[in-house]
């Protein structure tokens, strides 16, 4: 019998640990390649075809028919509506493409083991955030100082590295964290009773969170804290103080703003039609939080798939989930250090 | 065994559910540049250059024309298009003007660009630039393309006159493949001559195949 468990404890660890590259090795590749079907498609139709070619094509005829449609509200009123439609389903399709922080969100809501509803909010609130950037950026620099498109396009750098430098200190510390619960779950996993020492190292890191984020309520600090010293029991390790965090996704993620939704802006206040523009960004960032928030849901239910799959009541199960967490958080600091050193492509800032 | 299996079942979906997420990362145009080009030949039959003249789309033209002061409102000078002008040549230089050119199957190299100005027209800025080659070349067969490797910018070939041969030798004869004309493996071509093994090269499929025989 123990000769037995203990093969498939050590197979179970080496699968879990195989699963978690190889999650992160096509990830990674998928994040690198622009081609979603890996290399080139076996069709015999040369053209961009299928789901992609579809999209694509859609919101460059709603991005193309934007312009035309803020020069027609100058005097038509009623194809302010038509803008707003248009907007909106620009943002649907839009958020599709890179940027926009689908990877990042999803990565984070299955690291830190938010809940469906979390991720909905999340996605609409980095959206949002996205859209006040872009109006703030255009309505600082070319509205109220006329600045050059060039002055415009480097203040977009600048607000781009900090973005992503912030993802990847997200990341950071999403490993930091989610290091720690995997290493408890794999000590768990062994005879060694060496949980004291792990939950006192992650005693430290409670304190230095809640340190970070002093103007927030302490007793939940204090839970968290608790929550997390406790073994690697799914249940346990979800809960509060995840909110902070996910206000760090937030910020991390809608400070990029999208260069489409610069563009626009830039293009009504041109037509003296800059409340059109404002509008038209707003409506854009619902479209695209639609989007992002279906994948983020996805991505959460897969995980919770896979959790009851994996039978998570078991030490063998929780190790996976802690391996996949993990995962997901070396996810997110790789995304952050791609995009910062330009191994991501995303989508490009307009300076021509 | 069983558990086992159906763990790494479950762990499976979530990779692909997570790729598909992730994969759904697409490059998609911002810009749209309306070209034409010409093809630049010496008294020996050599090529020694390519002169584009690039039309942008009028969001991107009323970008670009974002904060600059001009004596009359809404006319720019070409003067007063100069210091934008040379912003632009300077940002493209980046990603190699866009235009990719190989003779005989040997990638070419570009100088500096010259001879660059923007005009403005009917709400829309043009870019005209000559990129001559590194040393000019008389191959059997050049290949030129034009187009962004990310799709950040769409180029379209202007629908006429889009290619022009200039002091070309009369045997040359200029073959042009549109991206979205049909044209069999219009994107396997291209793919194979300049994929090369890294796969940033999303944008290889809108890429306008330019060839040009001279026996």
């Amino acid at each position: 019998m123990r000769p037995t468990t203990g093969f498939a404890r050590a197979l179970t660890i080496g699968v879990a640990a195989a699963v978690v590259v190889l999650a992160l090795d096509s990830a990674v590749h998928v994040l690198m390649a622009q081609n979603p079907f890996g290399g080139p498609r076996p069709s015999a139709d040369p053209q961009v075809g299928g789901i992609v070619g579809w999209l694509l094509s859609k919101q460059s005829e709603f991005y193309r028919e934007m312009s035309s449609t803020i020069r027609a509200a100058k005097s038509d009123g009623s194809a302010v509506w038509t803008l707003l439609v248009i907007s909106f389903a620009y943002g649907i399709f839009h958020a599709a493409g890179p940027g926009h922080g689908k990877a990042v969100i999803s990565s984070y809501l299955v690291a830190n083991q938010e809940t469906a509803r979390r991720g909905i909010v999340l996605s609409f609130a980095s959206a949002l955030m996205q859209s006040l950037v872009a109006v703030a950026i255009v309505g600082i620099c070319a509205l109220l100082l006329n600045a050059t498109a060039k002055t415009m396009c480097g203040a977009e750098r600048a607000i781009e590295i900090v973005s992503y430098a912030l993802i990847a200190a997200f990341g950071a510390r999403l490993v930091w964290t989610k290091g720690g619960g995997f290493i408890r779950a794999l000590q768990a996993q062994q005879p060694v009773p060496a949980i004291v020492g792990a939950a006192h190292h992650h005693h430290s890191h409670g304190h230095d969170h809640g340190h970070h984020h002093e103007h927030h309520a302490r007793d939940h600090v204090h839970d968290e804290h608790r929550g997390h010293s406790h073994g690697p029991v799914p249940s346990e390790l979800a809960g509060p103080g995840g909110w902070r965090r996910g206000l760090g996704a937030i910020f991390a993620v809608g400070l990029r703003p999208c260069s489409g939704a610069i563009l626009v802006l830039v293009f009504a206040l041109a037509q003296g039609m800059f409340w059109a523009g404002i509008t038209a960004t707003f409506v854009m960032g619902l479209g695209t939080a639609i989007t992002v928030a279906t994948i983020a849901v996805l991505a959460v239910s897969a995980r919770d798939l896979a959790r009851r799959l994996s039978g998570a009541s078991e030490g063998g199960g929780a190790l996976i989930m802690r391996g996949l967490e993990f995962g997901a958080a070396g996810l997110v600091l790789l995304l952050g250090v791609g995009l910062l050193f330009g191994y991501i492509a995303a989508e490009r800032v307009t300076c021509l | 065994m069983n558990t086992l299996m159906r763990r790494l079942l479950g762990l499976l979906l979530l990779v692909g559910a997570l790729a598909l997420g992730t994969g759904a990362a697409q490059a998609h145009p911002h810009v749209w540049i309306t070209a034409t080009s010409e093809l630049i030949y010496a008294a020996d039959g050599s090529i020694t250059g390519v002169r584009h003249a690039w039309t942008f789309d009028d969001m991107f033209s009323t970008y670009a024309l974002q904060g600059l002061e001009t004596r009359t409102k809404g006319v720019y000078s070409r003067e007063e298009l100069a210091p934008l002008a040379q912003t632009n040549v300077e940002s493209l230089k980046e990603f190699g003007f866009f235009t990719f050119a190989k003779a005989d199957g040997k990638k070419e190299k570009f100088q500096e660009p010259v001879d660059y100005f923007l005009e403005y027209k009917d709400a829309a800025l043009t870019l005209h630039f000559t990129l001559p080659l590194k040393t000019p070349v008389k191959p059997k067969e050049l290949a030129l393309e034009v187009f962004d490797p990310t799709y950040f910018i769409d180029f379209q070939l202007d629908d006429k006159n889009p290619i022009k041969l200039v002091g070309a030798p009369i045997a040359c004869q200029l073959k042009i493949q549109r991206p979205n004309d049909g044209t069999a493996n219009a994107r396997k071509l291209s793919e194979q001559n300049f994929l090369s093994g890294d796969n940033s090269n999303y944008g290889a499929m809108f890429a306008n195949k330019i060839t040009v025989d001279c026996p």
